[in-house]
């Protein structure tokens, strides 16, 4: 269908530095990530200085960057893999992608480097189909269609706002599961990008995605910390928990999620048996908000990314309060996170 | 790959539990590719069109053959609600089969490659797929999960993970897409060339347009609603067989706790219909969709509704009030839907189809 032409001035990418030592992982995407501004997060609780080759357009931002723009005191944290969320907050783009740092980019089936970035915004440029499933995936793909029988007046579809890309070699599985399955290694290339249905449910993984950041940004919360939260992807919620809003959000506002393509290659690091004690508090957690998040059906009234969060914060404290105080904690996480996007967004 | 010489190999899965269905007005020559796969099954032919005609069938295949004057002998007066000169004719082989499972595929289908090149055994994918849970409730990005090398991702809710019985594997196809005439007259060159590697689950609510060219399904589970509606002769629609076929199916299977897959496996479409005619067919249907598709994303099936049948009868009942007014075309089609399930219920007498409510 139609070629997207992407405006370099359109992207940011974030990074959030888990690790001190960027080089590596720096290169290995210098092909695709060269031409445009990157926001690089440090996470606060990394000791020692971040080792960022040269060669691209990098702002940093450190624990003092983070405390001078939202105060000493703030029960949002961004700490650990959230500290991307200060990347988001401050990005002033219209597209924000976002890769873990120890991901490199993937090939094809055809042996070809891909452009994650170039896949993220076109997913992003591209209209997705929520209300309606089409059996040959993305329709606005080349050489793909409306199949026969989806309705006429459907096949326009929505903004798609947010695109979840998937990972080659290391899954985002859980750590129960990788424990079971150790030799287990992600290598099926799905050539398909599908837009995930209007009130289907998915775990939203942080690992590998893009979104619009001027539709939803705000709905993107770091919110929901685990007490032994960890650095490991296997040892934190906050992302899925996140997911399950900004699902619900974009349900709510009439917009697209699309899931699939592009892949990114996830090298390995990490115990899953050692992350397994961590991680039980998060799937435990999880269970409980499931039916929460079926249910959850925004008011009419709220019409942005903000209002809908706000509106949500409400609802997570009146109904999953009483069940853990974790989540009281989000909620008001979550309504503190609205103020310093509107504080932010405006200076 | 089904092996039909006796080294000690394991026999083909569900041999004796699975009647393959083929609709037909030409002859069966495309069995011949066929064969290394379904050589082992029972077909079921339903000759279409003009009963005086003989369909050749190659040899060495175990089959029977209905043509209209066996299914109007078979089901009197209630033949009325089989399609006549339209391919919809199938669901009369989905009743009189005795079986547990339905393959059905399109005689214009033949056996794909993978990308590696080698031949893609079809039945055996949809085997798979049905013999393994649907995940309808959660999304799993790493699509079917009980696919060797996948699994559910990190935030997939353990108490979800079991799944539900799966009721429909829905193929697709390489080479000649599923598009409608519209879309086959702008693009009449376009070839579906990518082999998307990936079986999912359909979401429960979310409504898709089932194609019948290469589709698999669990008759106990969900046979009764597989009936492929009025086309073809003395109606004003055509191609919307499979498709009202596939939203009556989904909205029960959501109601009953099933699933529906679609993805793999892909069959080779090799023939490509002439858009015009198709366009005369489906023109009215174009239109139509509008009402029905709202129709069934609203409709909702009363708990008391426990078996396909009950639903599919409480179903028909919706149909008749909600979309008779769109055309007197439903009205009919309400009182056929009725009638199958009193000729399945007939010809089916063990019991009534229940999938978990």
């Amino acid at each position: 269908m139609s070629q997207v032409v992407i405006n370099d001035s359109e992207v940011d990418i974030v990074i959030g530095a888990l690790h001190s030592d960027l080089t590596s992982f720096m290169n290995e995407w210098k092909p695709i990530f060269s031409r445009f501004h990157l926001i690089i997060i440090k996470d606060p609780d990394l000791k020692g200085d971040l080792q960022i080759p040269g060669g691209f357009k990098a702002d940093v931002y450190t624990k003092s960057d983070i405390e001078r723009v939202i105060g000493s005191s703030s029960s949002v944290r961004f700490s650990g893999y959230a500290c991307r969320y200060f990347g988001f907050l401050i990005s002033k783009k219209k597209y924000v992608v976002c890769i873990d740092d120890d991901c490199v980019p993937a090939k094809d089936n055809s042996g070809n480097l891909v452009d994650a970035v170039a896949q993220h915004v076109l997913n992003l440029q591209t209209p997705a189909t929520p209300f309606f499933f089409n059996t040959l995936y993305d329709p606005f793909r080349k050489g793909a269609d409306f199949v026969r029988g989806y309705p006429f007046s459907l096949r326009s579809g929505v903004d798609c706002v947010l695109s979840c890309g998937l990972w080659l070699n290391l899954a985002d599985l859980d750590a129960p599961t990788q424990a079971l399955k150790p030799g287990q290694r992600n290598l099926r290339y799905v050539d398909a990008v599908l837009t995930v249905p209007a009130r289907a449910m998915m775990p939203v993984s942080g690992i590998n995605i893009a979104f619009n950041r001027e539709a939803v940004g705000p709905a993107l919360v770091p919110a929901l910390r685990l007490a032994g939260e960890g650095k490991l992807r296997w040892e934190t919620v906050e992302d899925i928990w996140c997911g399950m809003c900004v699902k619900v959000i974009c349900d709510h506002l009439g917009f697209g999620v699309k899931s699939g393509l592009p892949y990114v290659w996830r090298t390995e690091r990490g115990d899953a048996i050692e992350s397994l004690k961590k991680e039980w508090e998060g799937v435990k957690l999880m269970e409980d908000v499931v039916p929460f998040f079926q249910s959850l059906r925004l008011p009419q009234s709220a019409t942005t990314a903000e209002g809908c969060v706000v509106e949500m914060a409400k609802i997570v404290k009146e109904q999953l309060g009483k069940i853990d105080p974790m989540f009281s904690q989000a909620a008001e996480s979550m309504e503190e996170w609205v103020k310093l996007w509107k504080s932010v967004g405006s200076g | 790959m089904a092996d039909t010489s006796s080294h000690g190999s394991p026999p083909p899965p569900l041999k004796d539990e699975l009647d393959i269905v083929i609709p037909t007005i030409r002859n069966l020559d495309f069995l011949e590719m066929w064969r290394p796969f379904f050589q082992p099954y029972h077909l079921i032919i339903v000759q279409d069109g003009d009963p005086t005609k003989t369909i050749k069938v190659p040899p060495g295949f175990d089959y029977d053959l209905y043509n209209r004057n066996d299914i109007n002998k078979l089901l009197g007066p209630r033949a009325s609600c089989i399609s006549f000169k339209d391919s919809a004719c199938r669901c009369f082989g989905y009743m009189v089969s005795k079986k547990k499972y339905i393959y059905t595929i399109d005689d214009d289908c033949f056996v794909a490659n993978d990308p590696s090149g080698l031949p893609i055994n079809a039945l055996e994918q949809h085997i798979k797929n049905l013999l393994c849970p649907s995940t309808p409730y959660f999304f799993n990005t790493l699509y079917d999960p009980f696919r060797e090398g996948a699994d559910y991702v990190r935030g997939y809710p353990f108490s979800l993970r079991e799944g539900v019985p799966t009721a429909v594997s829905h193929g697709l196809w390489l080479n000649i897409p599923d598009y409608d005439a519209p879309t086959q007259l702008v693009k009449p060159l376009e070839r579906n060339t990518r082999y998307v590697d990936a079986v999912l689950t359909i979401p429960k609510g979310t409504l898709f347009p089932m194609c019948g060219m290469n589709l698999a399904f669990d008759r106990d589970l969900i046979g009764p609603a597989m009936y492929f509606g009025l086309m073809g002769e003395g109606q004003p629609i055509g191609r919307y067989d499979d498709m009202w076929a596939g939203w009556c199916c989904k909205v029960i299977t959501d109601h009953l706790g099933l699933g529906i897959k679609t993805g793999l496996p892909y069959i080779y479409h090799s023939k490509a219909s002439n858009p015009f005619v198709n366009l005369r067919k489906e023109y009215k249907g174009i239109f139509w969709q509008e009402d029905i598709i709202p129709f069934f994303q609203n409709v909702v099936l009363p708990k008391e509704c426990t078996t396909v049948q009950k639903c599919y009868i409480e179903l028909s009942k919706q149909v008749k009030e909600k979309l008779s007014k769109v055309d007197p075309y439903f009205d009919k089609l309400a009182d056929a839907m009725v009638t199958w399930i009193e000729a399945w219920d007939e010809l089916n007498p063990s019991g009534a189809s229940k999938g978990k409510a």
